[in-house]
């Protein structure tokens, strides 16, 4: 059973084939509306995540189909002691499809290992959570019509950001692609990261600790947060913290052409007045990680024959 | 048990110096009911010095588990006081059960009764990751 724990994954030509079915149910959202009919998607959540669990769950809805929610792991039965492994089992008796969200590392591959329907990881711990990526993706596609050639800029906390270092992974399987990585001394990215993704394939990438200074060299620009507890002191934590913030006077710095982008959810790395900014994606993102989730639930019913 | 003289059984020979012991705990070898010799630091033409573990016991030992400590360690098949097979080893893909995961926050923490797995991500490293959460594995 095809399952989709991590976005290697998916060879390049299935997240072309996943980008062009989500453009299209964009374009004609009413031949959608019922290819799910009378499916099933369970969302299982055994850590609280509800902006992910929303995109999910409207996702199916969309698509025609229901879903079966299971939330919080006191009220689960993995308060009873149940494994992932026999949860999974069970529940695909009575769902289509799984996504599941859990706080342990590698809980998504067991539950895929055991279920007999597919899984998607809806985030397995601080491990991968694919279908992020994926919203990634399609927002860069559609803002900027391709992925050759582009010089991302990634910003903020690029030490702990699974979703910096999943895109990273992601992008680096394009052609031309040139990094700029924005962070503190302390939040530079891992240099496992570095090394596996660009260094040993050959990638140009930069390193720098000011955001004004590369903003203009910029076709997108991809925020996160940094986060208090990443530091050892208040002091340092205060210092650097505004550096990394976005305002409208960093963006004039920008070309008129850059596209921002941010997992979400902000806290204040994002100036409120950047939203009304044309560069401001973060939005669109959300909503294209909606339509990649349709198209993943489609693509993974299809292939396990169910519709 | 005279270690030169091995009927039936198995020589481990031309372990890294150092990895014996390791090697000895990993097989099992401290839990079997069966004579096994460790010499330590001998000197070695191929390698300066080594390890050998010889088991006088017709007993199987796991190939993955020695490639996994030494690659470049052989193993010779003892039957009736005779050589009857050189084993050369290499660096299995994959290792099952044999190693634990030391990541806190990896499922194998809480589930117990899940097989823990190394995938071989790197081999001029002699890398190892976690199935789960791919963690690398602790040197030796
Ligand atoms: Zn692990």
């Amino acid at each position: 059973m095809r399952s989709v724990i991590d976005v290697p994954d998916l060879s390049l030509e299935e997240l072309d084939q996943l980008m062009d079915t989500a453009e299209d149910i964009i374009s004609h959202p009413d031949s959608y509306q019922d290819a799910c009919r009378r499916k099933k998607l369970a969302t299982l959540f055994f850590e609280p995540s509800t902006r992910t669990r929303l995109s999910f769950e409207a996702a199916m809805y969309e698509l025609g189909g229901n879903v079966l929610s299971v939330t919080g792991a006191n009220t689960s039965s993995a308060a009873k002691g149940e494994s992932v492994a026999d949860t999974a089992k069970t529940v695909s008796c009575y769902a289509d499809i799984i996504a599941m969200r859990h706080p342990k590392e590698g809980a998504a591959l067991v539950a895929a290992n055991n279920a007999t329907v597919p899984v998607i990881n809806a985030g397995d711990g601080g491990h991968c959570h694919p279908t992020q990526t994926l919203a990634d993706l399609l927002t860069i596609r559609r803002e900027k019509g391709h992925f050759s050639g582009l010089t991302v800029g990634l910003c903020g906390d690029l030490k702990f950001g699974r979703t910096v270092h999943s895109l990273i992974h992601a992008l680096c399987r394009y052609d031309n692609m040139h990094f700029v990585l924005i962070s503190p001394e302390e939040l530079k990215v891992p240099s496992y990261v570095k090394n596996d993704a660009l260094k040993n394939k050959g990638i140009p990438y930069e390193q720098t600790t000011s955001l004004e200074e590369a903003i203009g060299s910029l076709d997108i620009l991809y925020m996160t947060r940094v986060q208090r507890e990443r530091f050892f002191n208040e002091e340092d934590y205060l210092r650097l913290r505004d550096s990394y913030i976005l305002t409208p006077e960093k963006l004039r710095l920008a070309r008129p052409d850059l596209c921002v982008m941010h997992p979400l959810p902000r806290v204040n790395e994002i100036s409120v007045a950047v939203d009304k900014d044309p560069r401001a994606c973060y939005f669109k993102q959300v909503l294209n990680g909606k339509y990649m989730r349709m198209a993943l639930i489609l693509m993974l019913l299809r292939e396990a024959g169910t519709l | 048990m005279n270690v030169d003289s091995i009927r039936d059984g198995i020589v481990i020979d031309h372990i890294a110096a150092g990895c014996g012991m390791k090697l000895y705990r990993l097989l099992g070898l401290e839990n079997l009911n069966v004579p096994v010799a460790m010499i330590t630091n001998v000197a070695s033409a191929r390698r300066g010095r080594k390890d050998i573990i010889k088991i006088d016991a017709d007993i199987p030992v796991s190939f993955d588990v020695i490639g996994y400590v030494d690659p470049a360690a052989t193993v010779n098949i003892i039957r009736g006081g005779t050589l009857i097979e050189k084993k050369q080893i290499d660096m299995p893909e994959m290792l099952s059960n044999v190693i634990r995961c030391k990541n806190p926050r990896c499922i194998t923490s809480t589930e117990q009764e899940l097989d823990n797995i190394f995938r071989l991500t790197d081999r001029a490293k002699k890398e190892y990751r976690c199935i789960y959460c791919d963690t690398k594995a602790a040197s030796l």
